[in-house]
């Protein structure tokens, strides 16, 4: 099994449910708390496994506002697995989630610096590496009702820009989904092979522009349009 | 990349100490005459000791969990880190057995002390090539991501080593030794040309984009929101930035204090000079391992819209 994540950068409104979600989740999950330092003072600090950015794509008048919602990609070849020198870092054989062990880590950093995608913050408070578990504590959980095996950030989307789903199967849903939307891995080039996916914007038709002409003009082009004929 | 102190000193310091080890034992088996002298191989060897140990221990500082710092010896497969702590302990038994040989018999050691100093030096090497890679092997970091990076370690460490020794050996002993002076000449000339070629080589743009980072390759992309109103993890870490014309200076004053300032002293020679030269290399190289750091522009960064255009 290949679990992981597809991000639809076409809906996604970037309203940071999925980041208030995952706090929420797994603060008392298996991982937590996930603390804060001073988080009513004025300069608050704490862990958050899943960060949303918005950029500016394209230019006018043919750009678009994306938000990028982004998470552990729980890569095939983990860097930060690879780095770990306490072996707190390591990736499940059975389903390749990346997970850290908070009672062996030493809070030395080198994951976070060897991740290209942001993926892993500090706790200020605990000094363990946090990251995303990709609701470890919840897909598996039998006691749940089967539609809500999923991860808190795919539950709580308004959006439904989030699937969840194992890539090593081709008709789950996630696979279908790259496939029909040619879904791009980010960073490609630096060969972590990650596994959670992002869907671009569809092509919308562009805004003709009508540019207000000056009435000689106006006038000009009824004469020109007579006269062809 | 944000500079932590205690990683300075630990890389900077550790490394002299083995390069101090590694060219006192180097050349006392080797049969250098002025290092055939109990008291120098001693002084050297115990100095080397507390610099090595006081590296080790202050790197330890920058952990924010560091009871766990004992499973750090656990991954030796995999991770450098890891290596380097485990060669840093096993470098300890063949140094202490080596001194112990010195302390007996003083320069005329039998064959397994003797041997035990060879196991010394090539430790000594392999930790400070396993500090280097734990930068070199990221990545995620184009300005440590080279050959250069093991280079320049090795090579700073080398050189800050052999302008300890000939202080010590200035202090200590009566004769001054052309061949140290020469030696250490020679070690600073090679570092400040693989310090100048480093300085170069990262000044070239190449690497990942912010257009590869969010996948729009075939338009312009700019950042409008990091999405969260004051700086966390990521930014403190890894967005550490200093304006490019300070960064200049700071270069310019690292060559001068680190290289060309000892390079001056020791040409005049003179103990006191001497520990002079050696204050300015380590002082030097604090800087230098500072702009290794702050130089170092981690690809998260381009997330947050370190790239304009």
């Amino acid at each position: 099994m290949k679990l992981g994540l597809v991000v639809d950068l076409d809906s996604c409104v970037g309203c940071h449910g999925c980041a208030t979600a995952c706090k929420q989740w797994n603060t008392s999950g298996t991982i937590g708390p996930l603390s804060d330092k001073d988080p009513y003072g004025k300069d608050p600090n704490g862990a958050w496994l899943n960060r949303i950015r918005t950029y500016e794509v394209g230019d006018t008048p043919n750009s678009k506002t994306v938000h990028m919602p982004m998470s552990c990609m729980h890569c095939e070849d983990a860097a930060c697995v690879t780095v770990c020198p306490t072996g707190a870092s390591y990736k499940r054989t059975e389903d390749g989630i990346v997970l850290v062990d908070q009672d062996k880590c030493m809070g030395c950093n080198l994951c976070a610096w060897a991740c290209p995608y942001g993926a892993r913050e500090l706790d200020p408070q605990e000094g363990t590496m946090k990251k995303c578990t990709l609701c470890v504590d919840r897909i598996y959980d039998q006691r749940l009702p089967e539609a809500e095996r999923q991860p808190a950030c795919v539950l709580t989307c308004p959006t439904r820009s989030r699937t969840f789903g194992d890539f090593d199967d081709p008709n789950s849903e996630v696979s279908k989904l790259v496939r029909d939307r040619a879904g791009k891995q980010l960073l490609p080039e630096l060969g972590y092979n990650p596994v959670n996916t992002y869907l671009p914007p569809r092509n919308k038709p562009v805004v003709v522009m009508h540019e207000t002409a000056s009435i000689s003009q106006t006038v000009k082009g009824w004469v020109n349009k007579i006269i062809s004929r | 990349m944000h500079p932590a102190f205690s990683v300075l000193v630990f890389t900077v310091v550790s490394g002299a100490g083995y390069g101090l080890v590694f060219l006192m034992i180097l050349g006392h088996l080797s049969g250098v005459t002025v290092l055939q002298d109990k008291t120098l191989l001693l002084s050297a060897g115990a100095l080397s000791f507390v610099m090595i140990s006081g590296g080790l221990l202050s790197s330890t500082l920058h952990l924010a969990n560091p009871k766990n710092a004992w499973r750090a010896f656990s991954r030796f497969k995999t991770s450098w880190l890891s290596r380097e702590a485990v060669f840093a302990v096993a470098f300890y038994p063949f140094l202490l057995i080596y001194l112990l040989g010195v302390y007996l018999n003083g320069a005329e050691i039998s064959t397994v002390f003797a041997a035990a100093g060879w196991i010394t030096i090539v430790l000594a090497m392999i930790t400070l090539f396993c500090t280097s890679m734990i930068y070199a092997s990221l990545k995620t970091i184009r300005q440590w991501n080279s050959a250069l990076t093991p280079v320049n370690y090795l090579a700073l460490g080398l050189m800050s080593g052999s302008v300890l020794l000939l202080a010590l050996q200035a202090l200590l002993g009566d004769v001054q030794s052309n061949l140290l002076q020469n030696s250490v000449l020679v070690l600073l000339s090679i570092g400040i040309t693989v310090k100048v070629i480093y300085f170069f080589w990262i000044g070239k743009p190449s690497g990942s984009s912010i257009k590869t980072a969010t996948g729009f390759t075939q338009a312009s992309v700019r950042l409008l929101d990091q999405g969260h109103s004051s700086n966390g993890f990521l930014n403190n870490e890894f967005g550490y930035t200093v304006a490019a014309n300070k960064l200049l200076k700071i270069r310019f004053a690292t060559l001068f204090v680190a290289f060309i300032l000892p390079m001056l002293l020791v040409c005049l020679g003179g103990s006191v000079l001497l520990v002079l030269a050696s204050i300015a290399t380590i002082a030097g190289l604090l800087a230098e391992r500072w702009l290794f750091f702050a130089e170092a522009r981690h690809v998260v960064r381009l997330f947050h819209g370190d790239q304009t255009t």
